[in-house]
């Protein structure tokens, strides 16, 4: 049976959901086998449980104080040892970086950005804003590939990995570039806006107030985003950006409030699984994307379904 | 000392947007570490933009150029057509070899083709630092090293690296300036050097689709959105939107 090695995805000693959906994608493959970086693997094994993991090759030492670097390093040693049929790491921006090092270092092709790999090692694309599917495969070396978060509901799975130590080493030349100090995201209590499966986001017509936005997204148990235009006029953190130059996301739904829908903001949620927009002007863009469109005053309309979906859940 | 810079436009023929940023930090980095407070020959300084493509993205690079930017490298070859990341990155870091320099200074993505993993395959084939997803940029010309604030999903690191390193600056690092008729004028006088692929010293099997290590099997317009539902806010439209969350088991 062919074996398929993905990264473990952790922060803060938590691993992140879409690290389940690499493990889902792994088994429908072949063997799943989990590689985990960390000071202290025992506390990200555990975790691992939950998730369709037949075995768990564990790496410890001070592995991210030197980036990507570091860990492309190690992961390309273990590919070494395991000869996998591929490997399968999330599109973070550490993640499409550690995995085109990889590629390099292991003369193997790479794909980024996929929402889908099948078992022959096809690969899924949706790309110029979502607008085309591509079928894709890596023909040279291991394919290195790189999975888009919200691409596929994580099988749960109560599982009992065997656990591998490996020593991997660390060589000088991925030591050039070194981490002095971090501060992480100050977590709003929301869930991540690139692993929500439900996003609320505001655009130029919340005029600067975010608070609708916020309430429904709270409501919904959602991530809040934001438009270019939003971010650009300071009204919430560039953080939250949807669009070409923020972050792209793919939630079960998304929501518009008082975003007009240029291409820019289509590239970043088109490919989101339902769409509701809220919006005054009739001829706005979004409104042709849209599942489900309301031609309306977001300050009307979002307080509304809000207290609506509070009341039902009462 | 000479701190030189290096900046890669695009290969669009309009200087991509992103790529601005870097030129921008990179004319900003000359300026902070110069007497004479501007870039150009009296800075003992250089900046040299690096483009992969076609004739036309001159044009993008004469933007450059008149921006501030001291020279341009513009690879132009036939065999060049199609070449993914991995050989992209492969001929820019044997172009990077060839010159002197203490820096390189990327865009974070280029918006024809959204893969960001190029610097990073630069840094890896140079063995050079790694610095990307830069947010702030500060060079330290005596130590000869430099550190950024590198910006990603889980918050911000501070990082470090001695000089050569590539760097990588993410959009809203800095408002990159518009080129001044002076800047415009005096960029007609700058040098733009070709480069074949034969030059760069790599064959064309390294490059291009046919060197491509990954294939595509089929590419599909997606298929349309069906039409959604419109409806006219009449007082009920936040219920209304319940109404139809309810029906998708979304709340």
């Amino acid at each position: 049976m062919s074996t398929v090695i993905f990264l473990v995805d952790h922060n803060g000693g938590k691993v992140a959901k879409a690290t389940g959906e690499l493990a889902t994608f792994a088994k429908t493959i072949g063997e799943s086998v989990a590689v985990v970086f960390a000071a202290n693997p025992a506390e990200i094994v555990t975790q691992l449980n939950n998730f369709p993991v037949d075995k768990v090759i564990t790496v410890s030492g001070e592995w991210e104080k030197n980036g990507p670097a570091a860990v492309a390093e190690g992961v390309a040693q273990i590919i070494a040892a395991k000869k996998p049929a591929a490997f399968l790491i999330t599109s973070t921006a550490s993640g499409k970086e550690i995995a085109g090092r990889v590629a390099v270092k292991t003369g193997s092709g790479i794909i980024t950005d996929a929402i889908g790999v099948d078992k022959n090692l096809i690969t899924t694309q949706s790309v110029f804003g979502g607008s085309t599917t591509v079928h894709a495969a890596v023909t040279t070396g291991v394919p290195i590939i790189t999975l888009r978060a919200n691409s596929i509901e994580p099988v749960a799975a109560t599982s009992t990995p065997t656990i591998e130590e490996f020593a991997a080493t660390i060589s000088d030349s991925a030591k050039l570039s070194t981490i002095t100090s971090a501060t992480p995201v100050v977590k709003s209590g929301r869930p991540d806006l690139t692993e929500a499966a439900i996003v609320v986001s505001g655009g130029r017509g919340t005029n600067g107030d975010f608070k609708p936005v916020e309430a429904l997204a709270d409501a919904l148990g959602a991530a809040v985003g934001a438009s270019r235009a939003a971010t650009d006029a300071g009204w919430y953190p560039h953080s939250h950006q949807v669009g070409q130059t923020g972050k792209t996301v793919s939630p079960q739904l998304y929501v518009a409030a008082g975003i007009s829908g240029a291409i820019q903001h289509r590239a970043g949620m088109q490919t989101s699984k339902t769409i509701v927009a809220i919006n005054k002007d009739p001829e706005a863009p979004i409104l042709e994307l849209a599942d489900f469109a309301v031609v309306g005053d977001l300050f009307n309309v979002l307080p509304q379904a809000t207290a609506r979906i509070i009341a039902r859940k009462g | 000392m000479a701190g030189q810079v290096l900046d890669r436009a695009n290969v669009d023929a309009v200087l991509n947007d992103l790529d601005e940023y870097a030129v921008e930090e990179a004319l900003r980095i000359v300026e902070a570490n110069s007497p004479t407070k501007e870039a150009g020959e009296a800075s003992g300084h250089s900046i040299t933009l690096i483009s992969m493509g076609p004739e036309r993205a001159t044009e993008a690079i004469r933007k450059g150029l008149s921006m501030g930017a001291d020279n341009a490298i513009l690879i132009s070859d036939a065999s060049l057509a199609g070449s993914d990341a991995l050989a992209t990155s492969l001929v820019l870091s044997e172009v990077i070899k060839k010159g002197n320099y203490d820096l390189v200074l990327c865009g974070t993505e280029s918006t024809d083709a959204r893969m960001s993993v190029v610097p990073a395959m630069i840094a890896e084939r140079l063995s050079w630092g790694q610095l990307t997803f830069a947010g702030k940029v500060k060079v330290d010309l005596a130590a000869s090293s430099v550190e950024i604030e590198r910006v990603t999903e889980f918050g911000n690191q501070v990082m470090s690296a001695k000089f050569p390193a590539v760097l990588s600056v993410i959009e809203k690092i800095n408002e990159p300036r518009y080129p001044s008729f002076k800047g415009i004028m005096a960029a007609k006088k700058k040098t733009i050097t070709t480069m074949s692929l034969a030059d760069t010293g790599l064959a064309a099997s390294n490059v291009g689709a046919s060197a491509a290590w990954s294939a595509v099997k089929d590419a599909l317009p997606r298929p349309a959105r069906g039409a959604g539902v419109k409806f006219t806010d009449d007082g009920h439209g936040g219920e209304k939107l319940v109404e139809f969350l309810v029906e998708k088991r979304l709340a």
